[in-house]
């Protein structure tokens, strides 16, 4: 048993805290305020030629051939500045890429998804319907042969990268009897291809400066070719996409928990009340210390389970187990967060308070918290015993 | 005995205030068990110089006035340092920790294989009658405390404006020598070719008595105006804070702190600055320290004497005026 | 062109730092390090010259413990192409002198045409090795540079470097020594192909023996310089706050500065 990071993820963990620390933190308060997506545009344009949005995908795909535990490290790293920005990259790679390297072949790999590792192409990846989330397989986005093409006609909502993909994997229903066991049919489409429409949607809690949006298909005609896997294996590769993007989420919520708790022992150091720092309070130690006992408890979990899927072990389990607790964790640390912040914690001025409205969505994207229970616990009671 | 060198060092025709420093140093120094303080005077046209010298406490001036030495030649400096210190059997060998003595001060230690010790704050005699010398590092987070192990050619050079100067003694007259440079110039590898003044700024930064700096609360580069014009009217240099010159306000020449420059002024006035430990450590050992900041929890408030919480575009303006009235009373 | 970098490891710029027990060195635990920042300058420069030529090496040079590989492994995935790490305990208590004969003797093995430094290491912030080395080895220097430019021969270079309220432009013949300072150009980060590349780049170890050194020559006893003590500064205490209306403060400062501090 070996819980050392190796020298190369050392290295990659140093070379992304400076990445951050010039590029990201001091544009993130701006890219939250302005809703800004150029900002983080520009970001991706930067971390592009450094190689970190092809980290977990093998050398000929243009990736770096660093595993899932390199890029639990990058979105660690990346949401100690901005989640707007981790989500970005996060559905970039951990969903469009993701998708396309489960399910694609040599082919599609070498088209669609070296684009996409070497930040040539920016991905997304499209699920969610008005009437399909948490019940992702009663999708309705519908996909009809047509000699060499399918035709696509329907509605995804609330999909990260919408209307700044150039490539978009898209889950639609090719059979409506079967739906889930096998009606169900993943498309890489061009955003440039007639009859797609995105619609940003700003009015958001928090991650305001990522790009979510509406995306409209009208007779949208994808080629044959760009059908992922096989007709009607689209729902695997899906569910085995979010698998991983689960874990990867949950590395993402570690970053953020580690930089609350800086954040609040530097304003606990500062801010004085009844004539002393009032970190000298049990009731501020107290916070702290549950804060850290938590993270503590995260990156064990989340290290381990990279870990584990980087063997070639299938992770349904470890990783819903992992975006569940790191995500409930995260928000009870930000709420402790901006309790010690107090009056300063609730002001937009601090990035306390971006942090609190970010945090939120953790537990519900992705799949919720009640959905990330229904998958651990049909695991559980499939095997029976733990 | 201990015999002193001090390296003079000059701004256009003027010795400069750290090399009255180090003469006060020496003093302070050679008069425990009697010695000699010496000066080495550098340069073209330089003679003059040396009445300033011989009343601020050299007792000997030692002159290489050549038209070759008008520019600084870290080589040729370095030579004739070298040279008189052997001349004289110097123990120890002063200059000032600017960017001359910075880069000649390495180089004479290597050359006469003497001990160096740079950036100095304290310099002493022990009992053993060796020097000792504090020295600040890890950017002012710690201080050194270092002895010479040898009895000659120690080479200090001193942080400005820590060293009182010898009280004036206009009717001095030091005995001058002059020596003349041993380069042979044409054989030079290094020259310098001009020197362009890139700020014009009245007063330089690591030697201002008194210098007001201006942070991110400034809000935009525009704003330094306010900063400068505070400066005037106290004869101040204008310092930056590290977000100011990496938002692109000010050029790195005006930054103090950990990746700019270490400041001592008598006065500091911090404008806008939070006073993080990066800045802290550029100007932390300046004697007064004013912070005008309209956060009460910003660390600068933790170690200045004096604070003001309220905006500093209220209180910039008004300083100025009761500056201005203050000089003309 | 072959292009030495001398680098060293340092505590990163934002650790705390505090005297250890004996008080003669800082308390290490917990620190985590770094690529002394202003030698990043010299990497970034010698990279820079290496890609402008599209011909030459860059080799990084350290002298530390086991742990200072890290360092080097840095500016290896930055982009260098060899390292050498120096590393012998007979090297503990040398100053500043002492590392450089080690460093000149290193460098002298090797036929660099250009050597880089940081201006300082922020460690001991003393500045004096890279002018040191120059002296030792006969070559030209120039501290504290913020600007570098090949001669098109490739026989000299022109570098700035900053003095009080001016730049001074020194012309060099090369080889020469170089010493970094900010504003010289902007660092790169790694890149994740440089750092999978890193490890299988040549690293070479020396011991002093591989030198032709010895302790007497480079530890402890032949350095001039002891140190004796390494303590905190002094705390600076926090003084008065100036309450009242505006108006009323600054009057009250400038009252305070001049009669109290009289410093105006």
């Amino acid at each position: 048993m070996d819980f050392n990071f190796t020298e190369e993820q050392s290295m990659l963990r140093d070379m992304v805290r400076k990445f951050v620390d010039k590029e990201v933190k001091p544009v993130a308060q701006q890219i939250d305020k302005e809703h800004n997506v150029g900002l983080i545009q520009d970001i991706l344009k930067k971390a592009a030629p450094l190689g970190l949005l092809g980290i977990p995908f093998p050398e000929k795909y243009g990736g770096a051939g660093m595993g899932e535990m390199g890029y639990c490290v990058l979105l660690e790293e990346l949401s100690h500045g901005c989640a707007s920005t981790s989500v970005t990259i996060g559905a970039h790679i951990g969903l469009a890429g993701m998708s396309i390297f489960l399910g694609g072949n040599e082919t599609q790999k070498e088209k669609y998804l070296k684009p996409l590792a070497t930040g040539e192409k920016i991905g997304a990846y499209a699920l969610t319907e008005p009437g399909a989330g948490s019940d992702a397989a009663n999708l309705q986005l519908t996909a009809k042969e047509d000699g060499d093409h399918f035709v696509l006609n329907g509605t995804k909502l609330w999909i990260t990268n919408g209307d700044i993909a150039d490539t978009v994997v898209v889950y639609g229903l090719t059979n409506p009897e079967l739906k889930a066991r096998g009606g169900i049919t993943a498309f890489i489409v061009e955003t440039t291809t007639p009859g797609f429409s995105a619609n940003r949607i700003e009015d958001k809690m928090g991650l305001r400066g990522s790009a979510t949006a509406e995306l409209v298909f009208q007779d949208l005609r994808v080629p044959k070719e760009n059908v992922l896997g096989q007709v009607g294996m689209g729902f695997k590769i899906a569910m085995e996409t979010l698998d991983e993007s689960r874990l990867s989420l949950a590395a993402a919520t570690i970053g953020s928990a580690k930089e609350l708790i800086t954040m609040s022992v530097d304003f606990a150091k500062k801010r004085v009340a009844f004539n002393q720092p009032i970190v000298h309070f049990q009731a501020i130690q107290f916070m702290i210390a549950d804060m850290a006992a938590e993270v503590f408890q995260m990156e064990s979990i989340v290290y381990r389970t990279a870990w584990m899927y980087d063997q070639g072990n299938k992770i349904p389990r470890e990783g819903a187990i992992c975006k569940l607790f790191c995500s409930e964790a995260l928000d009870r640390i930000v709420d402790k967060a901006v309790q010690i912040h107090g009056g300063n914690g609730f002001m937009g001025e601090h990035p306390v308070e971006r942090f609190y409205r970010d945090s939120r969505v953790n537990r519900i994207f992705e799949g919720t918290s009640e959905v990330q229970r229904m998958v651990i616990a049909e695991d559980v009671l499939k095997k029976g015993s733990y | 005995m201990t015999k002193i060198l001090v390296v003079s060092e000059r701004h256009e025709a003027k010795v400069k205030r750290v090399t009255l420093e180090a003469l006060g140093a020496a003093h302070a120094l050679s008069s425990k068990e009697g010695g000699q303080v010496a000066a080495l005077l550098i340069g073209n046209e330089v003679a003059s110089q040396a009445d300033t010298l011989s009343a601020g406490g050299a007792q000997k001036v030692y002159l290489a006035d050549d038209p070759k030495l008008a520019l600084y030649s870290s080589e040729a400096y370095a030579t004739l340092v070298a040279d008189v210190a052997k001349k004289m059997d110097a123990t120890l060998i002063l200059l000032g920790a600017t960017a001359m003595g910075k880069d000649l001060g390495p180089k004479v230690a290597a050359k006469l294989e003497g001990a160096f010790a740079g950036d100095c704050t304290g310099l002493a005699l022990n009992d053993e009658g060796a020097f000792v010398a504090t020295r600040p590092i890890y950017g002012g987070k710690a201080i050194a405390t270092v002895k010479c192990q040898q009895a000659q050619f120690q080479v200090v050079t001193l942080r400005p404006n820590v060293f009182p100067v010898h009280p004036p003694a206009p009717s001095a007259k030091a005995e001058i020598e002059k020596v003349t440079t041993t380069t042979d110039f044409s054989l030079l590898k290094a020259i310098v070719k001009e020197v362009l003044t890139v700020v014009a700024s009245k007063v330089e930064l690591t030697e201002a008595q008194i210098i007001v700096s201006g942070g991110r609360g400034l809000k935009a580069p525009e704003n330094f105006k306010l900063i400068e014009e505070l400066a005037d009217a106290l004869g101040a240099a204008v310092g930056a804070s590290r977000a100011a010159v990496d938002a692109g306000w000010k050029p790195h020449s005006y930054q103090v702190g950990l990746t700019g420059k270490t400041v001592s002024p008598l006065l500091y006035i911090a404008c806008g600055i939070s006073g993080a430990i990066q800045h802290q450590a550029g100007m932390s050992s300046s004697k007064y320290i004013v912070a005008i900041n309209n956060d009460p929890n910003a660390p600068i408030f933790k170690i200045a004497n004096y604070g003001i919480v309220a905006d500093l575009f209220d209180v910039v303006p008004l300083l100025i005026e009761e500056v201005k009235k203050l000089k003309a009373a | 062109m072959n292009i030495a970098v001398c680098i060293k490891q340092v505590p990163a710029t934002e650790s705390k730092i505090k005297p250890a027990a004996d008080g003669l060195d800082i308390d290490r635990t917990g620190l985590s390090y770094v690529v002394n920042p202003y030698d990043e300058f010299g990497v970034e420069e010698a990279l820079k010259i290496k890609e402008q030529l599209d011909t030459g090496t860059v080799t990084v040079i350290t002298i530390g413990p086991e742990k200072a590989v890290e360092a080097l492994r840095t500016c290896l995935a930055v982009g260098a192409d060899e390292a050498i790490h120096i590393k012998d305990d007979a090297l503990t208590g040398g100053d500043a002198l002492c590392t450089a004969r080690v460093l000149a003797a290193a460098l002298k093995k090797g036929n660099y045409d250009l050597i880089f430094f940081g201006r300082q290491a922020i460690d001991d912030d003393s500045g004096a090795v890279g002018i040191h080395v120059a002296e030792l080895l006969g070559l030209p220097h120039v501290a504290g540079i913020n600007k570098f430019e090949l001669n098109a021969d490739g026989l000299k270079a022109v570098a700035h470097r900053q003095i009080e309220g001016a730049a001074e432009v020194v012309e060099a013949r090369l080889p020469a020594i170089f010493t970094c300072q900010k504003e010289l150009n902007e660092p790169r980060y790694a890149s994740l192909p440089g750092i999978m590349k890193a490890k299988q780049k040549p690293m070479t170890v020396w011991s002093l023996a591989d030198l032709d050194l010895s302790a007497e020559d480079v530890g402890a006893s032949a350095a001039k310089v002891k140190l004796e003590k390494i303590t905190s500064p002094p705390v600076r205490e926090a003084g008065k706050t100036i309450d009242g209306d505006t108006a009323h403060a600054v009057s009250e400062l400038v009252r305070l500065l001049h009669e109290e501090a009289k410093v105006l």
